[in-house]
């Protein structure tokens, strides 16, 4: 085990890469006196989840359903693993946000079996998606599926357990030599959105890339995301929730946190480590140690962040 | 480039022998670009007009082929191709629509 404290300023590339870790199949977040707070990952987080108070919900990302090279031949599997881990789980979660990249082609049956799988959780999931589910010519599944009563791309707000969710596209629009994307139009509604909130109203951001420039050169970041954080600037908590980069990584900057979550998929580099962000392949018998175990827990009361690693196999 | 049938290698031996100077601009009208690594490799060609030129994705993830306005290719998964002719000089920026970051140029003369 170790633990990383984080400075308040941003992230530098060392402390990225101390803080790097592989995890497992979804975050579970617990909203504590109005504040989220993680508790960890499936595993980890049972024994917590049996005595947590308020609201608990869940986090799974990039399932990648329809993938198939060497970094993960079943895709399909290691997404039903998850779901039969959130299903052995102690105390049932109020719902689940899945932050994107649910198939890996846009194909009509990889979202077939993402459903069929996913909803064996018997769960309320809110999806946001990636770039993976928007590849079909009309770009018309996503949205027939999950894009009911949202507006333009697919951004929509919800309010549960006394905090205000707001699920984000940035996946399309992109430009040549941009990074992820939200648009004028959706930013102007993320305004209008907020306005009239009390500033007391705990703020969950999630969307699939992530908001904060993680990896520039990887095309991790969103080139406009500082002006939805601008909008969320004035609120005494923020959570922003992402998937795309296939690891965890985590900040604090003043009343805001970031948090990536794994994929159920395959594991991608640590920023600069390969010659590209693609999938890594590592042994089947290390595949699940790879998408391990990290356990991540908010310092209450410091404007720090402090995570602990706890690898599923030394 | 397309791997050369029994017929088209028959006709570009003959050439050769013949024409040397012409099979030498018979090759340059079919141009490869790979995607390996998130990269077009190479990132920058020039071409002559009526060059066709043919991407290939070697990754594992799909990638597109884009320049705005003038060609867009389907997100093309692993050993997918995207050809395109270019008619008309110019200077063609193209980029991956998936990941932006991924840019590449043609340069038609």
């Amino acid at each position: 085990m170790s633990g990383h404290d984080h400075g308040d300023d941003g992230v530098s590339r060392r402390k990225v890469l101390e803080c790097m870790t592989w995890a497992g199949t979804g975050v579970l977040w617990t909203i504590t006196g109005g504040v989220p707070r993680s508790l960890g990952i499936i595993d980890s987080a049972e024994a917590a989840t049996a005595a947590a108070p308020g609201m608990t919900f869940l986090q799974i990302s990039d399932s990648h359903v329809g993938f198939d090279k060497p970094a993960n031949p079943n895709a399909l599997g290691t997404l039903e693993e998850a779901v039969n881990k959130i299903n052995a789980m102690p105390a049932k979660p109020s719902f689940m946000i899945h932050t994107g990249d649910i198939t890996h082609l846009s194909k009509a049956a990889e979202f077939d079996n993402a459903d069929r799988i996913i909803s064996q959780s018997k769960l309320d999931v809110h999806y946001v998606p990636g770039e993976h589910d928007f590849l079909d010519e009309e770009v018309k599944f996503y949205r027939e599926r999950y894009g009911r009563g949202t507006k333009g791309a697919g951004w929509y707000s919800f309010d549960a357990g006394g905090v205000h969710f707001v699920g984000l596209v940035n996946v399309v629009d992109l430009k040549a030599g941009g990074l992820g994307n939200l648009g004028a139009e959706q930013l102007a509604w993320l305004e209008d959105d907020l306005r009239g909130k009390s500033k007391s109203t705990p703020i969950v951001l999630f969307a699939h890339i992530p908001l904060w420039t993680v990896y520039p050169e990887w095309g991790w970041g969103t080139e406009d995301g500082g002006r939805a954080l601008e909008y969320v600037k004035g609120f005494g908590s923020v959570t922003v929730l992402n998937g795309h980069i296939h690891q965890v990584m985590q900040k604090v900057e003043g009343n805001v946190t970031f948090h990536t979550a794994r994929s159920t998929a395959f594991p991608q580099p640590a920023p600069g480590t390969a010659s590209s962000p693609g999938p890594m392949k590592v042994e089947d018998t290390k595949l699940r140690s790879m998408l391990g175990v990290a356990s991540i827990n908010f310092k209450q009361n410091e404007q720090r962040l402090a995570i602990i690693d706890t690898p599923l196999q030394g | 480039m397309k791997t050369l049938n029994r017929r088209d290698f028959g006709v570009a031996v003959a050439a050769a022998i013949l024409l040397p100077v012409t099979t030498a601009r018979a090759d340059d009208t079919n141009m490869e670009v790979h995607i390996d690594n998130f990269v077009f490799q190479p990132p920058e060609l020039t071409i002559k007009v009526g060059t066709t030129v043919t991407w290939t994705n070697r990754d594992d993830i799909p990638h597109t082929v884009v320049s705005a306005g003038k060609f867009r290719s389907k997100a093309l998964d692993t050993d997918d191709k995207f050809t395109f002719t270019f008619t008309d000089a110019g200077d063609y920026k193209y980029f991956c629509s998936l990941h932006p970051h991924m840019t590449g140029m043609i340069k038609v003369e």
